[in-house]
């Protein structure tokens, strides 16, 4: 059988998953509708009847419980991967991640480790208004004893699973609710992707647009609409939001001594506010412009279409904040 | 529906009619909804209450007008038949300005103040403390009123469902608490979720009075809700109500619906809630089928003004984006 022409991030997700599941009889997948209704977005469509009711584990509403008992499947041989249905609901869960999966290793002196890895959709976009639509991530790239990964390309949806596996630490991956219907033709074969490093997917000159997940896109239409203009814009893809590529960042800035941020977080206390912090700490002297952030109003995201698109950052308003740091008119 | 379930109607007919009334009117609305969806006038998720109309027009009606209501994202029907206009509900999901919440909200987050309507909650079980707050600040203030609590079954697996039980029942507070029992939490089944499958026996473990009810029949809902109710207003602390129910749709409208069996549904079409009670009401004379069909024209012009209302509603101005995040300070 011949595998499609294309392939969307939803199914190299899926992939990821079949092949975890097939190469290592530890992993199992576990939450809310995963199974039978096969997963809120789709993404395990067809694995219950792979891998069975065991390692496709649909879970009642209880996502302290799961993800809890998800932390004690790891302690003991397991490794499982946990998907919360949004970051939203992900909160239920946020004493189990952070009071327990981040801290066991090293409360413990080393003695326990958590190989957890939690999947979760976050963000904006589809009018699903305040308690659906939020980019917490920062939240959890606060949190010393995680890992955090956003893969924003569908190599990285697929490649980094695996690596999350194999990590021994609690991963916390985040899938922007709009890459997941994301195409392309599909690789002849899947590259290798590494979790440490930060990602240029588009070289320039002139200014360093960091972004991560969902923003990446519209980052890099913004750097399109830019290059008409004659700005020539590098687009830096962040990746892993902890712990956070600093080389790959004072590299770029080096070369293009100005940077923008663009986070569908809120602006305070956000990953933009971080990545700031750290080119103004160590590569302050190779800037000529102050840095600059695009990033969500500061405002529960609103339903109406209108308010939803005003309240999130748009390839027009990155690429006006650009040309305002540029001064150009 | 055979002739032994036709069950006479022990309430004022003034009463049956309106209950009648209030299910067609959620009936007309929700089917309007998912039309309007798939003309891509409500975005977002949209969750229908078809099937389950009986639940809240029974207790909403056995409910005074200063108690407070508590529901979910499956709240059209709760908050029409509280007495929001199905215009202002229809702006909303339109994500106008004459809408309930200017627009903020859509579907899954109806609120109004003057009717004590605390939403429109889309986390599963964020809406069961918050009742329990709203009982406890009755309590501590010497007032006697209910706080009602709508939440599906699935919610009964999530912590706030069994901290909120026993914080209720410990400190003994208004809360009436009506478990939407519909046997699907997406696309879960009862079984698959519940090892004790009986939502009034969980309720009971935490000693409150607890009884499962008929969620089809409207007449049994409302009775149960008015004796519920006077108990909880009474100060003898919480009820809770298993309202056994179905719905006829998909959770919402991205749901495929491939996890249960189309007969099972057909089964359940046979319980209706509206037939239900029209065919009771006609068997002991109160109701004509003419009768019927014009209460049916009027819910389907009323549903129609509303959707007017929503399609000729204004865009909130994105000038005011932020406003409402904080309260504005008072000159
Ligand atoms: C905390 C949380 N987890 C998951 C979801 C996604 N979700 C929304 S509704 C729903 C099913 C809830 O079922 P139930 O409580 O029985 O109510 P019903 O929808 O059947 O009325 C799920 C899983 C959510 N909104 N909130």
């Amino acid at each position: 059988m011949n595998a499609p022409a294309r392939v969307s991030y939803r199914e190299a997700l899926r992939e990821a998953h079949r092949e975890a599941l097939r190469c290592d009889a530890r992993v199992f997948l576990m939450g809310e509708d995963v199974g039978r209704y096969g997963g809120s977005y789709a993404v395990s469509k067809g694995l219950l009847a792979e891998f069975g009711p065991e390692r496709v584990r649909d879970t009642p509403l209880s996502e302290l419980g799961f993800v809890g008992a998800a932390i004690g499947a790891a302690l003991g041989g397991m490794r499982p991967i946990v998907e919360i249905m949004t970051v939203n609901f992900s909160l239920l869960a946020l004493d189990q991640i952070v009071n327990t999966a981040a801290t066991l290793r090293h409360m413990s002196g080393g003695q326990f480790s958590v190989p957890l890895v939690v999947r979760m959709a976050t963000g904006a976009g589809r009018q699903l208004a305040a308690q659906h639509s939020h980019s917490l991530e920062v939240w959890y790239a606060h949190i010393p004893g995680i890992k955090v990964l956003a893969p924003a390309t569908i190599e990285d949806a697929h490649g980094m699973l695996a690596l999350a596996l194999a990590d021994p630490d609690p991963v916390v991956m985040f899938e922007h609710a709009l890459l997941y219907n994301l195409e392309a033709a599909r690789p002849s074969t899947w590259p290798r992707v590494d979790i440490a490093r930060a990602a240029i997917r588009r070289p320039g000159t002139d200014i360093s647009l960091v972004c991560y997940g969902g923003t990446l896109w519209k980052t890099l239409e913004a750097a399109t609409a830019l290059s008409a203009e004659g700005i020539e814009a590098e687009v830096i893809d962040l990746r892993v939001l902890r712990p956070l590529d600093d080389e790959t960042l004072f590299d770029s800035v080096r070369r293009t001594h100005r940077a923008l941020v663009v986070d569908e977080g809120w602006k305070t206390c956000s990953l933009a506010a971080e990545v700031m912090a750290r080119l103004g700490e160590q590569a302050f002297y190779d800037l000529d412009a102050p840095l600059a952030r695009v990033c969500s109003a500061e405002v529960p995201i609103p339903y109406a279409k209108q308010l939803e698109d005003a309240a999130l950052p748009q390839p027009a308003t990155i690429a006006a904040a650009v040309k305002r740091l540029l001064g150009r008119p | 529906m055979d002739e032994s379930s036709l069950t006479p109607v022990p309430l004022a007919p003034e009463l049956s009619l309106q209950l009648l009334r209030d299910m067609v009117r959620i009936r007309r609305f929700e089917e309007a909804c998912a039309d309007l969806y798939g003309q891509g006038k409500i975005r977002g998720f949209l969750h229908l209450y078809v099937g389950e109309e009986a639940v809240a027009a029974g207790v909403l009606h056995a409910l005074a007008a200063d108690d407070a209501i508590v529901a979910t994202y499956r709240e059209h029907g709760h908050a029409l038949v509280r007495g929001m206009p199905a215009g202002v509900i229809m702006a909303e999901m339109f994500g106008k300005r004459e809408g309930c919440c200017r627009g903020r909200g859509g579907s899954m987050h109806l609120f109004d103040a003057g009717t004590r309507f605390y939403g429109g909650n889309a986390i599963v079980g964020g809406g069961l403390p918050l009742a329990v707050g709203l009982a406890l600040a009755d309590k501590m203030q010497g007032r006697s009123r209910v706080s009602a609590c709508f939440f599906g079954e699935g919610a009964a697996a999530e912590g706030a469902f069994h901290e909120s039980l026993n914080l209720a029942a410990l400190w003994r507070l208004p809360v009436l608490f009506c478990c939407e029992n519909n046997r699907y939490a997406m696309g879960t089944a009862l079984e698959r979720a519940h090892a004790e499958t009986d939502m009034a026996h969980k309720a009971a473990a935490y000693r409150i009075g607890a009884e499962r009810v008929d969620g089809m029949d409207v007449v049994a809902v409302y009775e149960a809700a008015t004796n519920a109710a006077a108990a909880v207003r009474a100060g003898s602390g919480p009820r809770f109500l298993e309202l056994l129910t179905y719905r006829y749709r998909a959770h919402s409208m991205f749901d495929p619906d491939l996890y249960r069996d189309k007969a099972e549904i057909e089964r359940w079409k046979q319980r209706g809630p509206i037939h239900n009670l029209s065919n009771r009401l006609k068997a002991q004379q109160q109701l004509t089928e003419e009768a019927f069909l014009a209460l049916d024209a009027q819910a389907l012009s009323e549903v129609a003004q509303a959707v007017t209302f929503a399609e000729r509603g204004t865009l909130e101005p994105v000038a005011d984006l932020l406003k409402d995040t904080y309260t504005e300070p008072v000159a």
